[in-house]
């Protein structure tokens, strides 16, 4: 089961005849994701990947049940995407577009709130449950199935956080990558949470990164609600203050914003901190071993 | 995208935002005509000369080759502004913000003096608007304490910062605008009159797409009138796809030139300071391998995030950009290849490495993901100067071997 999406979700692809939504809807379905169909407006009747096009996500949810909805719309489009997914009462929503302009989504954001969907997203990877459901643009090879979350800024340290803990002779239950912007759908506490309360996963690894305050909110959570061990990194040690680092969000503001600030509140609430980014997994393992003993 | 102060005067104007009015110039004569004509408007012999650059403290910061002569200063006669344009034009200017290398000032701004004399006391005060992250909103953040360093204000008397919270979708409300208007102890006309101010300055926020507007100071004139003395925007960058108008404001002068290249090739880089170059796929791991070289002995030199697409082509821009840089003495390339495949990736390294010529430094290239074992075979079978890893922790070795000299 894990959480988010499983072998049930009945996925559709926003944005599903473009280059992007064709090539990664492919990579789905090849891992054996239930993709159920697509929206693209205009083309609504078409077939695209022997799977029904739709012109809305509202058609999607009534002709194909959809309940979960992956969105590769061009930035521009991409916030309306998600409000129409919402509207359609699609329960899941993924929101892979990098480049959305944050006013949009503070206003998509307000849209969502009170009505009974999630979002993932915006600029992220997407979310995958090892061996059930790939719906992101993540490499599903990495993911071997096995009993540890992942919540993540970041893909490919997402990758690598997940290569290094198969390495280490473990396994994923959910990967859960949140993005990279200021302003996003769920946040690091609220992923942390759905993982600390599912029975498949055992522990948890937490990726954040310089700006914001949501990696000191998921600690100050996880210090009263700590029930299996989290593993946490920080990227951005490293970065000049005022400098954004590639991702919209990636920015030291204060005092409070930098990698140090969030470590220190971090192991303070009880969560193992690692420094380099190579004792992910390794760590984890450890971690896990000791709690096994104890 | 940051603007010139000039730049973001006019934009402000087109919202009905009063400010300072201004000519930005470039040379010495324009600026003795600009003076004169606004002696004019103004009917006064005052006037503001005040230098453009992308950076904060300009009245208190000075001109390197002319020491005395600081970046904003107030003039009072024709002569005035052809000495004072001397020496500002051309030159370079030195603030608490722009570090010791200072800023080539290619522009000036001659604008009105507003601080003549008249019924009531002047005031400064200070006002921005920005997003809060953590509420999901925009905020004013206002403070009757202006043309002081905020951060210092912040700091040491928190009590004197106010914040307006403006719910998404919406305008800001009128109780909200006289809300600010009341705690900055106006009254009368100088309160209608901020009413309107931070009215229309809101509009300008969200119709421009700003990431960031500041003014400071907020002036209130001896004759009531509320106008932006100085104003400090920013642009968010993913929002200029539905302004293309605003796409040519930016100045390239004011970037580090290596950054403008880098983003030629959508190449996202920002130049550091230290020893070790490296070229990442994702910002998050662009940013963890600048972590590690730091936890391996090493500095990072550059942040570099070469995208979805690590090819031959992106890896030699990648390359020419790092090796740009003196410092550099040694460079990681940390790709974790999922869709794209390693040996891939591999085959463009080695051809750009070809391409290049001779490459004098250590070239530590870790690929993992998809294929990474017959990648590292293709590398170490290429004959060339690279050392090959898969592990990130291999990888962190090397890169001790490299900065240690071992």
């Amino acid at each position: 089961m894990a959480v988010l999406v499983n072998k049930n979700s009945k996925v559709i692809v926003q944005g599903f005849t473009g280059t992007e939504g064709t090539f990664h809807a492919s990579q789905m379905i090849e891992y054996g994701t239930n993709v159920v169909g697509g929206v693209t407006p205009g083309k609504g009747g078409a077939t695209h990947l022997e799977r029904p096009v739709f012109n809305t996500v509202k058609d999607a949810v009534e002709q194909a049940g959809a309940d979960t909805s992956i969105i590769f719309v061009p930035p521009a489009f991409a916030a309306d995407a998600i409000m129409e997914a919402a509207d359609a009462g699609i329960k899941v929503i993924i929101c892979i577009t990098e480049g959305i302009p944050v006013q949009d989504m503070v206003k998509a954001r307000e849209y969502i709130k009170g009505r009974e969907c999630r979002l993932i997203g915006p600029n992220c990877p997407g979310v995958i449950t090892a061996g059930e459901a790939k719906v992101g643009i993540m490499p599903g090879f990495v993911f071997k199935p096995g009993r540890i979350g992942i919540v993540s800024k970041s893909g490919t340290l997402t990758y690598e956080a997940a290569d290094q803990s198969v390495k280490a002779g473990l396994g994923i239950s959910t990967a859960i990558g949140i993005g990279g912007d200021p302003i996003i759908g769920t946040t690091t506490k609220e992923a942390v949470e759905m993982l600390m309360n599912d029975p498949e996963t055992d522990g948890i690894i937490m990726i954040g990164e310089i700006g914001g305050n949501m990696e000191a909110e998921a600690a100050m959570w996880l210090k009263e609600n700590m029930r299996k061990p989290v593993v946490g990194f920080i990227a951005g040690q490293t970065a000049p203050p005022g400098r954004r680092m590639g991702h919209a969000g990636a920015i030291v503001g204060g005092a409070d914003d930098t990698a140090a600030a969030k470590m220190k509140i971090m192991g303070e609430c009880g969560i193992h901190v690692v420094a380099s980014p190579a004792d992910i997994g390794k760590t984890m393992a450890e971690v896990l071993k000791k709690e096994a003993v104890a | 995208m940051n603007l010139h102060e000039y730049q973001a005067k006019e934009l402000l104007k087109q919202y009905n935002v009063p400010t300072q009015e201004g000519i930005a110039v470039h040379n010495v004569d324009e600026a003795v005509n600009a003076y004169k004509q606004i002696a004019v408007d103004t009917g006064s012999k005052f006037a503001v000369v005040k230098a453009q650059i992308h950076a904060g403290g300009r009245g208190k910061g000075t001109m390197k080759e002319v020491p005395l002569q600081h970046g904003v200063q107030v003039v009072k006669s024709a002569d005035d502004v052809e000495t004072v344009a001397k020496n500002i034009l051309g030159n370079t200017l030195v603030t608490i913000q722009t570090g010791e290398a200072g800023k080539k000032v290619n522009k000036i701004l001659i604008a009105q003096d507003m601080y003549y004399d008249g019924p009531s006391e002047r005031k400064e005060f200070y006002l921005s608007i920005l997003l809060d992250r953590a509420k999901k909103q925009n905020v004013i953040m206002y403070s009757t304490e202006g043309g002081m360093d905020i951060e210092e204000v912040a700091h040491s008397t928190p009590e004197k910062i106010y914040k307006e919270w403006v719910k998404p979708g919406y305008s800001l409300q009128g109780f909200q605008a006289r809300n600010i208007a009341f705690n900055l102890g106006l009254s009368g006309e100088a309160h209608k009159n901020m009413v309107k101010f931070v009215t229309n300055l809101y509009n300008a926020y969200i119709g421009l797409d700003c990431a960031m507007l500041e003014i400071n100071p907020l002036f209130k004139s001896s004759d009531d009138k509320i106008i932006a003395v100085d104003c400090k925007m920013g642009l968010d960058e993913n929002a200029l796809i539905r302004h293309k108008n605003l796409v040519d404001l930016r100045d390239k002068s004011e970037e580090d030139p290596t950054e403008v290249e880098a983003g030629e090739h959508n190449l996202n880089y920002v130049k550091l300071d230290g020893n070790v170059g490296c070229m990442v796929n994702g910002a998050g791991l662009a940013m963890a391998t600048m972590d590690m070289i730091k936890l391996a002995g090493g500095e990072p030199a550059n942040f570099l995030d070469v995208g979805g697409t690590a090819n031959a082509q992106t890896v030699e821009a990648g390359f020419r950009i790092i090796m740009k840089d003196p410092n550099v003495k040694a460079i990681l390339i940390n790709i974790f290849g999922g869709i794209v495949r390693c040996d891939r990736v591999a085959a463009g390294v080695i051809e750009a490495y070809k391409n290049m010529g001779t490459i004098n430094i250590p070239i530590i290239v870790r690929l993992q993901g998809t294929n990474a074992e017959e990648a590292k075979k293709l590398i170490e079978e290429s004959g060339l100067q690279v050392q090959s890893a898969i592990l990130l922790s291999e990888a962190a070795d090397l890169v001790q071997k490299a900065v240690s000299g071992n």
